[in-house]
């Protein structure tokens, strides 16, 4: 075995360091969009809204039930046959709107279990002074539950971190998918993907960091 | 004014409330006292339209509404017009004490904020809890959690304030101190009605004292006219029950 190209490693982190601003877009976008959807469904399944909770059902299992490489594919290669309008769906767009629906869906569990979790007299109390559904859930329920939920939501900020890296297989030039060019150039693939392994494991250790800290904060939330 | 005229509320098969009939002036207080499982708090809850009633119509103030014929409309109106105090406080634990006073004319009143605020101070100076204004529920002693619970319910400026055990679920020594406040209360003639077992409240503070039982008002009267001489034997019986089990009630007033 030869021994590892240390100087090519050095080298490829610069290089590949300007990826990662495309792969933390590619989470965050995907984040605030999967957020919005996962909160949209909670609710509705909470408040079991005719029709479109049935909807809700189906959707989330199917996003649960299939792996999220399919669904990627059947966004980027499967919406244009379909629609003629989008023959130029972009890889971006493809893996954005894939973590969205696939993040979504598991995030509306989580969040739907958080909204349950709240004391069903706060609800009482809430309707009991004349407030309508809405002004219940956005002042009294939703509050409380995000903060439950929100370790969990952290959980798959993270794994959607990760999973952007098949974002190119679309065709996507973000972190995963420059380590590939490189390593295929150089022929040294362990060092270009070892590297590629510690960008990733250094920015989730970062968020990790992050999710223990505000788990702390959070507990000691509204015990003043 | 508050009149029930032939309210029922059926669950399935089981009858809870059987055509019940009340007024209650304004300014008056009224107890209602009976065995658990009557009903008592069904009754509470279908004023304020926490249950929907199954027939029967409600009037508050100068709004009537049929329970057959309720619209989402009227059921935000009735619950408008009527405040309610739970067992458990219900407080919003997301809100400081000041906030869950202030919420419901912010959000349903739509009041500016300061006005809100200020209205919300005074009532806080009221029940005695200014310094714990900015305190969340979770830090607050069950008895003070149930007075801004109160507060809470006053805030509304609701025709009645309906009073669900208010003090069941409190330990011994805060219970004094919240019906000390709904005393404060009735002395300025807010009408209530109120479920409670504190016969020595009911003794001292109702105008009018109803047992409730199997879903009926067996009899109704004065506090003196119910406590030392109740006509139907099946009050006679839980007052015997109850004062027997309940040693701090006096036998005479
Ligand atoms: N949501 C419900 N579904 C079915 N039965 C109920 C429900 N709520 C109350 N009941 C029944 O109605 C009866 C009266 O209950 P409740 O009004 O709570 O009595 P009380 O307050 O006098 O103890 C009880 O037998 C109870 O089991
Ligand atoms: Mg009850």
């Amino acid at each position: 075995m030869d021994v590892l190209n240390v100087e090519y490693m050095l080298g490829l982190v610069p290089v590949l360091l300007r990826y990662l601003p495309l792969t933390l877009q590619l989470a965050g976008i995907g984040m605030v969009f999967a957020l919005i959807l996962a909160c949209l469904f909670a609710v509705v399944r909470v408040l079991r809204i005719p029709v479109l909770n049935q909807l809700t059902i189906v959707f989330i299992s199917f996003f649960r039930g299939t792996p999220l490489l399919v669904q990627l594919f059947l966004f980027y290669y499967g919406l244009p046959q379909l629609f003629s309008a989008l023959t130029v769906i972009d890889g971006i767009t493809a893996t954005i709107m894939g973590l969205t629906m696939h993040f979504a869906a598991y995030m509306a569990e989580s969040i739907r279990a958080a909204i349950v979790g709240v004391d069903r007299s706060q609800t009482e109390a809430a309707l009991s002074i004349g407030m309508t559904n809405g002004q219940l859930m956005r002042r009294i329920v939703l509050p409380q539950a995000t903060r439950v939920a929100l370790p969990t939501l952290m959980n798959y900020f993270i794994d959607m971190i990760k999973a952007t890296s098949l974002a190119f297989t679309l065709g996507v030039t973000e972190l995963m998918g420059a380590t590939q060019k490189e390593a295929a150039g150089s022929f040294l693939y362990f060092e270009a993907f070892i590297v590629a392994a510690i960008m990733y494991w250094i920015v989730v250790e970062i968020l990790s960091k992050l999710q223990n800290y505000l788990e702390i904060r959070l507990n000691k939330a509204y015990s003043r | 004014m508050i009149k029930l005229t032939s309210l029922s509320k059926h669950f399935g098969d089981t009858v809870v409330l059987d055509e019940i009939d009340l007024t209650i002036e304004q300014g008056e207080i009224v107890v209602i006292i009976g065995p658990s499982g009557t009903g008592k708090s069904t009754l509470l809850r279908c004023i304020n339209f926490l249950e929907d009633p199954t027939s029967g119509t409600i009037s508050v103030g100068n709004l009537s509404v049929d329970a057959k014929r309720a619209s989402r409309k009227d059921i935000l109106a009735m619950r408008r017009q009527t405040a309610f105090v739970f067992q458990n406080y219900a407080l919003f634990a997301n809100k400081t004490a000041i906030e869950n006073i202030a919420e419901r004319l912010l959000v349903v009143d739509k009041w500016p904020k300061e006005k809100a605020l200020k209205k919300a101070r005074e009532i806080l100076a009221k029940i005695g809890l200014d310094e714990k204004a900015d305190a969340y529920p979770a830090s607050m002693s069950g008895g003070q959690q149930q007075r801004v619970a109160i507060g809470r319910a006053m805030a509304a400026g609701a025709e009645v304030i309906l009073f669900d055990e208010p003090t069941s679920s409190l330990d011994p020594e805060w219970v004094e101190e919240v019906l000390g406040l709904m005393k404060q209360l009735a002395a300025e003639r807010q009408t209530m009605l109120v479920v409670t077992h504190e016969m020595s409240f009911a003794r001292d503070v109702a105008d009018r004292v109803i047992f409730v039982e199997g879903g009926r008002i067996v009899e109704q009267g004065p506090p003196s006219e119910i406590f030392q001489n109740p006509k139907d034997p099946r009050t006679k019986d839980f007052l015997k029950k109850i004062l027997a089990t309940n040693p701090a009630i006096p036998n005479h007033s």
